[in-house]
C-alpha cells in the first residue's frame, strides 16, 4: 500500500498551499481574493492532516475526521465573510482593501 | 450517558436553551404588536449565571473531550458575570430607533459565543478546542459588523472575520504537525507523547502565533485597535473583556497541560513578547485621542501583564491569571460602560470631548476614575493586588528584569490613564458634555463594576479559592 507517493510529496504540498496563502493574504487588494488564499490555508491543513493520518498512523481516524470538520467550519467563515463583505459593497461601493480605509492611526 | 452525566454539561447547556428560547420568542412574535423579548434575554441570562455558582460535580464526557474541573468552572462563572455586566449596559443602546426588530439578534449571536467560549475553556481534545473557538470567534464578527449604517462597523466586521480566519489557519497548521509527530490530538496523550524535537517546536510556534493573534499579543495585534473602533462600544468591550479573557484561559490551560515538555522553549518566547506587549501597547496608547481605540491599546498592554502570570509555570502564576482577569473584567466594564453611556447619549467618543465632565456628570466620572486606577494598578482598588500576584509569580521563578519593566510600563501606562483623568477633573471647558441620567440597567451595571473593583481586593478568601483550584487543569 501507498507505495507510489512518499509522504514527503504531500507535506511540501501542503506546506507550499500554507505559504501560497499567506503571501496572497498579504498582498491581494481584493477582499474575495483574500478570503480564497484563507480558503487555501485551511485547505492545506486538511492536506497534512489526511497524508498524516494515512501514512502513519492509519489505524486511527482522528485525522479524517478533523479535516471533515475543517471543510465545515470553512464554509461557514466564508458565509459570514461574504455577508459582511456585501455590506462593505453597500457602504463603500467597492470591496477594493485600499479603498476600506476609515480608520487609521 | 445518564442525567448525571449531562449535568456536568449544564452550563453549556442552558446557554444554548436559553439561546434556543430566545430564538422561538421572536420567531412567534407579532412584530406590529409586541416589542423584541429583551427583558426576556436578561431574565433568562441572569438565571444562567446563577446557575452557574451552585455547586457542580466534576468529571470528563465524551471519551475525555470534555472536562469539567474546578478551575474550567471558575473561568466559566467569571466569564459569565462579565457577560451579564454586558447585557445590563447595552440595554439603553438597545433601545435605539434603528435597531427596533432587530435585537434578539444580539442576544442569540452574543449568547452563541459564549456557548462557544464555555466549550473551548472545557476542551480535553484538539478537535473540541478548535470548534469552540470558531464558535466563539465567526459570530463575534456578525456582531462588530451588527451597526449596518456605519461604514467602520463594517470594516471593523471584515477585519475581524479574515483575521480570525487566517489566526485559526496558521494555529490548525500547527496541529496537524501536532498530530503528526504524537498521532493523537487529545490534550493527555499528545502531552505524553510530545517531545523536544525540531518539528515539535515548529508546530509549537505555529500554534503560538495562532492564539497570540486571540489575545493580541504584539506583533500579533495589529488588528485590534481597528476592530474595538469600528465595533459599537458595548461590543468592543464584550470583545476586549470576555473574548480576550476565554482565549487567555485556554491558553494558559493548554501550555501547562500540553507543552511542559518544552517550557523552556516557550519561556523565551513568552519573555520576548511580554516586553514588548507591555511597552508597545502602553507607548501607542499615549496617542490615542478617541477612546475607544485609547482603551484598545492598553488592553493590548493588559495582555501583556498576563503573559508574566504565564511564564514561570506555577500553580501560582495560574491563579494569579484567573485573578487578574476577574478584576479586569469589573475595571475594564467599568470603563467601557462610562464610554457607552456618554457615546450613546451624545455621540462623542474622544478624550477632548470628556473635558470640565465631572462638572455635569459627577457619577459618572467617579466610576471612570476608580476604573482607571484598577486598570492602571493603584492601591488599594482591585487592579493594584492582580498585577501584585501577577509579578509574585514572575518574580518567584527569577524573572527579576521582567518584572522591572513590567513595574516600569505601569508608570507608563499611569501617565496615560491619568491624561483622562485631569481631562475629566481639571481641564476647564465652556462646552462640556449636557448632564445626563443614564437608566436603571446601565446603573445596575456600573454598580457592580465599582463593588467589584473596590471588595475584590480586600476578599482575599477569593484568590485563595482559585488558588486551591488552580493546577486541576
Amino acid at each position: 500500500m501507498n507505495a507510489g507517493i512518499p509522504l514527503s510529496y504531500f507535506l511540501i504540498l501542503a506546506a507550499l498551499m500554507f505559504f501560497t496563502g499567506i503571501y496572497g493574504f498579504l498582498t491581494r487588494r481584493n477582499l474575495i481574493t483574500i478570503l480564497m488564499s484563507v480558503e487555501l490555508i485551511l485547505n492545506s491543513v486538511n492536506i497534512n492532516m489526511l497524508a498524516f493520518n494515512r501514512y502513519l498512523y492509519p489505524h486511527k481516524l482522528e485525522g479524517f475526521f478533523f479535516s471533515l470538520f475543517v471543510i465545515a467550519v470553512a464554509a461557514s467563515e466564508a458565509a459570514v465573510a461574504i455577508a459582511i463583505i456585501i455590506n462593505i459593497y453597500r457602504r463603500f461601493t467597492t470591496i477594493n482593501v485600499e479603498d476600506v480605509n476609515e480608520m487609521k492611526y | 450517558m445518564t442525567l448525571r452525566d449531562f449535568l456536568l454539561m449544564r452550563q453549556e447547556l442552558l446557554l444554548i436553551v436559553a439561546t434556543l428560547l430566545i430564538l422561538s420568542a421572536e420567531i412567534f412574535r407579532d412584530p406590529e404588536k409586541k416589542r423584541s423579548p429583551d427583558l426576556f434575554a436578561l431574565i433568562l441570562f441572569a438565571i444562567v449565571t446563577f446557575a452557574g455558582f451552585l455547586p457542580s460535580e466534576t468529571g470528563t464526557l465524551f471519551g475525555g473531550m470534555y472536562e469539567v474541573t474546578d478551575t474550567r468552572l471558575i473561568m466559566k462563572n467569571i466569564l459569565n458575570a462579565g457577560v451579564l455586566i454586558v447585557l445590563l449596559q447595552s440595554v439603553s443602546w438597545l433601545g435605539r430607533k434603528e435597531y427596533e426588530g432587530r435585537t434578539s439578534e444580539y442576544h442569540i449571536i452574543l449568547l452563541s459565543t459564549l456557548a462557544g467560549m464555555d466549550f473551548m475553556i472545557s476542551a480535553g481534545h484538539f478537535l473540541m478546542f478548535y470548534i469552540g473557538l470558531e464558535l466563539a470567534t465567526i459570530p463575534l464578527a456578525a456582531l462588530v459588523a451588527y451597526d449596518r449604517f456605519s461604514n467602520k462597523s463594517a470594516e471593523g466586521g471584515i477585519k475581524l472575520i479574515l483575521i480570525s480566519a487566517l489566526s485559526s489557519g496558521i494555529l490548525l497548521y500547527g496541529l496537524s504537525m501536532i498530530y503528526g509527530t504524537t498521532g493523537s490530538l487529545y490534550f493527555d496523550e499528545v502531552a505524553r507523547l510530545f517531545r523536544n524535537g525540531n518539528l515539535e517546536i515548529l508546530a509549537f510556534i505555529f500554534f503560538f502565533s495562532g492564539m497570540a493573534f486571540k489575545i493580541s499579543i504584539v506583533p500579533f495585534h495589529l488588528w485590534t485597535a481597528d476592530v474595538y473602533e469600528g465595533a459599537p462600544v458595548n461590543i468592543t468591550s464584550y470583545l476586549s473583556v470576555i473574548s480576550k479573557g476565554a482565549a487567555a484561559f485556554i491558553f494558559i490551560i493548554v501550555l501547562f497541560r500540553v507543552f511542559p515538555v518544552i517550557i523552556e522553549s516557550w519561556q523565551k518566547l513568552i519573555y520576548v513578547t511580554a516586553v514588548l506587549t507591555m511597552t508597545i501597547g502602553n507607548l501607542f496608547a499615549i496617542r490615542q485621542q478617541n477612546l475607544k481605540r485609547f482603551l484598545a491599546f492598553s488592553s493590548i498592554s493588559q495582555a501583556g501583564y498576563l503573559l508574566l502570570g504565564f511564564i514561570g509555570g506555577t500553580q501560582t502564576g495560574m491563579a494569579s491569571v484567573i485573578y487578574y482577569i476577574l478584576v479586569y473584567v469589573f475595571s475594564n466594564l467599568g470603563a467601557f460602560g462610562v464610554v457607552a453611556a456618554i457615546s450613546n447619549s451624545s455621540g462623542r467618543e474622544n478624550i477632548g470631548d470628556y473635558n470640565g465632565l465631572y462638572r455635569t456628570n459627577p457619577g459618572l466620572s467617579l466610576v471612570m476614575l476608580l476604573a482607571l486606577f484598577s486598570l492602571a494598578g493603584i492601591p488599594p482598588f482591585a487592579g493594584f493586588f492582580g498585577k501584585f500576584f501577577l509579578f509574585t509569580a514572575a518574580a518567584q521563578k527569577g524573572y527579576y528584569i521582567l518584572v522591572l519593566i513590567a513595574v516600569l510600563n505601569t508608570i507608563i501606562s499611569l501617565y496615560y490613564y491619568l491624561l483622562v483623568v485631569k481631562a475629566m477633573f481639571i481641564v476647564k471647558n465652556e462646552t462640556p458634555i449636557g448632564s445626563f441620567n443614564s437608566d436603571l440597567p446601565t446603573k445596575i451595571a456600573l454598580g457592580i463594576c465599582v463593588a467589584g473593583i473596590v471588595i475584590i481586593g480586600f476578599a482575599g478568601i477569593i484568590f485563595e479559592m482559585i488558588r486551591n483550584s488552580s493546577f486541576g487543569v
